[in-house]
């Protein structure tokens, strides 16, 4: 995973990929930028969205996996989802 | 094609979001025994039912798999979206589809039932585990929530008596008063179709439902610690290292009773019956072969009671984040683990329940070293094997040296699941890039003793049921290898060197002699084909026949005698990889459409077994042990 620098001032918005455990905010937009998931990006978008990962959710990251501090366990709004980093880099947060 | 409704019979279908509990309904309403645990993804098939309302009209009940949508991303949503929308041809179009959310997770479930809307059936959502949702502070008002759906609600508690009698009794009133059908409007729903839907559910869901004031901090505060980074891999660990000494350790006073007990009906057959063929295939061939399979039950049950155990609680998921990060580095899916484990108990099961997986190869990989898995099947000749020749001391002031070699064996067939899988990956399908991991946690909740108790029966009668068919069949066959034909008059030395299974035996030494296998085993493994255990069973029967009137001794001590260290070390490595049952690769046949991955994973099991006898036996061999 590249580590791509964050500006935490271009509209506040960071991608949940990069963010440490104990992080709270809201979800400002879902976006896949590259297909290098095995899906392409419209389908990684739709089931991201059908997790619950929707505009104006709630998201807390409550747990890392033990290597890499990956895959991260995320609450967003009552439920709670494990996701590798790699894909959280496609929900931005603030 | 008639439909049900043209004879009376109503057909319902449950759907709903993974883990919502539509199997547990299901069971609770036809008094059915399926599969139920606390992870998204244990039905991947239809099940069918039935049972009668309060006021007497039969129902025909189907439970489908969990889905998010009906978009059918993988074969167990397929079957779920091809059910509801009418496109099986052997099975009506529901009456009433019966939507099951579970009533602490609303979010995603009113979405999809607001996607089930559009099919145009009627359609009742089913509010499940209303207990712990009252119990949690969750004020959900239900008239509300009805007419802002525009679809009725009740609400039940599938795993309690009495906790489906609401459901019932609306049931009658319901299915006819929400019958007005429509024309299906339902198409694959679009991104700005899912954003859509998912906020219209949480307005619904903030008009309708309270939240609670302090919500409930169990799950969170146990994973605080289960799915710490380094106190997670210590329990994880101390789990599996706990569950293996345990097989050993409870197992072994139930398993002399047993074997005590076979011995005697043994010599109750010898006593009863005249000398000749009739007795020894009774005490031989049938008691001394199958009782030596089924002493095994216990320890399948203790394993088994760990697994029932953890799977209700909900550690199972937990266990997939925990390993995630190495399942992902030899290219599994994420959605692998829980096939992976369910290949612990079968592989079988677990093949089935890759249907879970939605990209084809990651698929077939999973399918593909499922089998390196250590099923249940090899605890008899593992164990077999292990109490013969490992000491049962204690090492390191608290470890069993006989669970340590059996935590081994799982460890090993574990590592090569990796194995295999990275090589597929890296040098097969190389263009093929690593699948999301995305999987739900589900809340902790106290495993049922019912549940628990169902799950055992459930596994030591399909034990039972293979010991009295196809383990007794391959009885039959190998006990009639090892008698026929009868030694010439006169002739020297034990009457089986004369028969068959001799020559058998030893016509495969050529083959079998450099992992230093000796004819008796040669031969076991041929009915060992049908079923891993039968081996065991074939070597109780061969050596039964050849110690003749005087073989006293249980087969282990036999074994014991016989065998060198190296040479039982070999037969262990052997059935870590040998692809000895027939049932698991016809599944791999249906499951992949095809003889193709049939015979190579038959072939490349086959060719790892003979490698690593080869390595085990030669090595053990070096170091004395022949």
């Amino acid at each position: 995973m590249s580590e791509r620098p964050v500006s935490l001032k271009a509209d506040q918005r960071t991608p949940l990929g990069l963010v440490a455990r104990g992080f709270r905010g809201h979800i400002q937009a879902i976006h896949v930028a590259e297909s290098a998931h095995g899906l392409s990006a419209a389908e990684l978008e739709q089931r991201l969205l059908e997790l619950g990962f929707v505009e104006g959710a709630e998201v807390e990251v409550l747990h890392e996996g033990p290597l890499g501090r990956d895959p991260i366990a995320v609450r967003v709004n009552d439920t709670t989802i494990a996701l590798r980093r790699r894909e959280a880099m496609a929900i931005l947060v603030s | 094609m008639t439909t049900a409704t043209d004879i009376g019979i109503w057909n319902f279908a449950l759907v709903g979001t993974p883990n919502s509990g539509k199997t547990a309904l299901f069971n609770a309403l036809t008094g059915g025994r399926q599969k139920v645990a606390n992870y998204p993804g244990v039905t991947v098939e239809r099940k069918a039912g039935a049972f009668t309302t309060p006021s007497g009209h039969r129902v025909n009940l189907v439970d489908l798999p969990g889905t998010y949508s009906l978009r059918g991303r993988s074969p167990d949503e397929e079957i779920t979206r091809d059910v509801v929308l009418g496109r099986v041809a052997d099975q009506a179009l529901p009456d009433l589809l019966l939507c099951v959310a579970d009533a602490t997770n609303l979010r995603v479930a009113i979405r999809l039932v607001i996607e089930l809307k559009k099919v145009g059936r009627p359609l009742l959502l089913v509010l499940n585990m209303i207990d712990i949702a009252r119990r949690r502070g969750i004020d959900i008002d239900l008239d509300k929530l009805s007419s802002e759906l525009g679809v009725p609600v009740v609400t039940s508690t599938a795993v309690r008596r009495g906790g489906t009698e609401e459901l019932l009794r609306r049931l009658d009133t319901l299915a006819v008063a929400a019958g007005k059908t429509a024309e299906s409007t339902w198409a694959p729903p679009t991104t700005s179709d899912l954003r859509a839907a998912q906020r219209e559910a949480d307005r619904v869901i903030k008009s309708a439902v309270g939240q609670p004031k302090h919500p409930d901090t169990v799950t969170g505060r146990v994973d605080a610690v289960l799915l710490n980074p380094v106190a997670g891999l210590v329990v994880l660990l101390c789990l599996l290292f706990v569950m293996f000494q345990a097989v050993f350790a409870w197992a072994k006073p139930i398993m002399d009773l047993i074997s005590a007990g076979f011995d005697a009906l043994g010599v109750l057959a010898h006593d009863a019956l005249p000398d000749g063929l009739l007795q020894s295939f009774v005490q031989n061939g049938v008691i001394s072969g199958v009782g030596s399979v089924i002493v095994f039950l216990p320890q399948i049950l203790i394993l088994f009671l760990f697994i029932l155990l953890l799977e209700d609680l909900g550690y199972m998921a937990r266990a997939a984040f925990l390993m995630d990060k190495i399942m992902g580095g030899a290219g599994l899916h994420g959605r692998a683990f829980i096939p992976l484990l369910s290949s612990f108990a079968c592989a079988i099961p677990g093949i089935m329940a890759t249907r879970v997986i939605d990209n084809k190869r990651d698929r077939l990989t999973t399918i593909l070293v499922a089998p390196l898995m250590t099923c249940s099947a090899r605890i008899p000749v593992y164990t077999l094997i292990i109490s013969a020749f490992i000491p049962d001391k204690t090492i390191w002031g608290f470890v069993g040296l006989q669970g340590l070699v059996m935590f081994g064996l799982y460890a090993i067939g574990i590592l090569s699941a990796l194995g295999v899988s990275f090589i597929a990956n890296h040098f097969f399908w190389r263009d093929n890039a690593t699948p999301p991991f995305m999987l739900e946690l589900p809340d902790y909740k106290m495993p049922r003793l019912k549940s628990i108790a169902l799950g055992l029966y459930t596994r030591a009668m399909i034990f039972l049921k293979r010991a009295g068919t196809t383990i007794f069949s391959m009885m039959v066959l190998i006990w009639f290898l090892a008698s026929f034909p009868r030694p010439p008059e006169g002739a020297e030395g034990p009457a089986i060197d004369y028969s068959l299974a001799a020559i058998i035996g030893k016509w495969l030494e050529p083959v079998l002699a450099p992992v230093g296998f000796n004819w008796q085993i040669n031969v076991a493994l041929i009915p060992g084909m049908a079923a891993r255990e039968v081996a065991v069973a074939s070597l109780g029967t061969v050596y039964a026949i050849e110690g003749g009137k005087e073989a006293a001794e249980q087969i282990g001590q036999t074994l014991a005698h016989q065998w060198s260290l190296a040479t039982a070390l070999a037969l262990l490595a052997w059935y870590i990889f040998a692809p000895q049952c027939a049932s698991t690769l016809a599944v791999i046949k249906r499951e992949t459409g095809g003889w193709r991955y049939m015979f190579i994973t038959f072939a490349y099991m086959l060719t790892l077994a003979y490698i690593a006898a080869f390595i085990t036996f030669h090595v053990a061999r070096a170091l004395g042990w022949g």
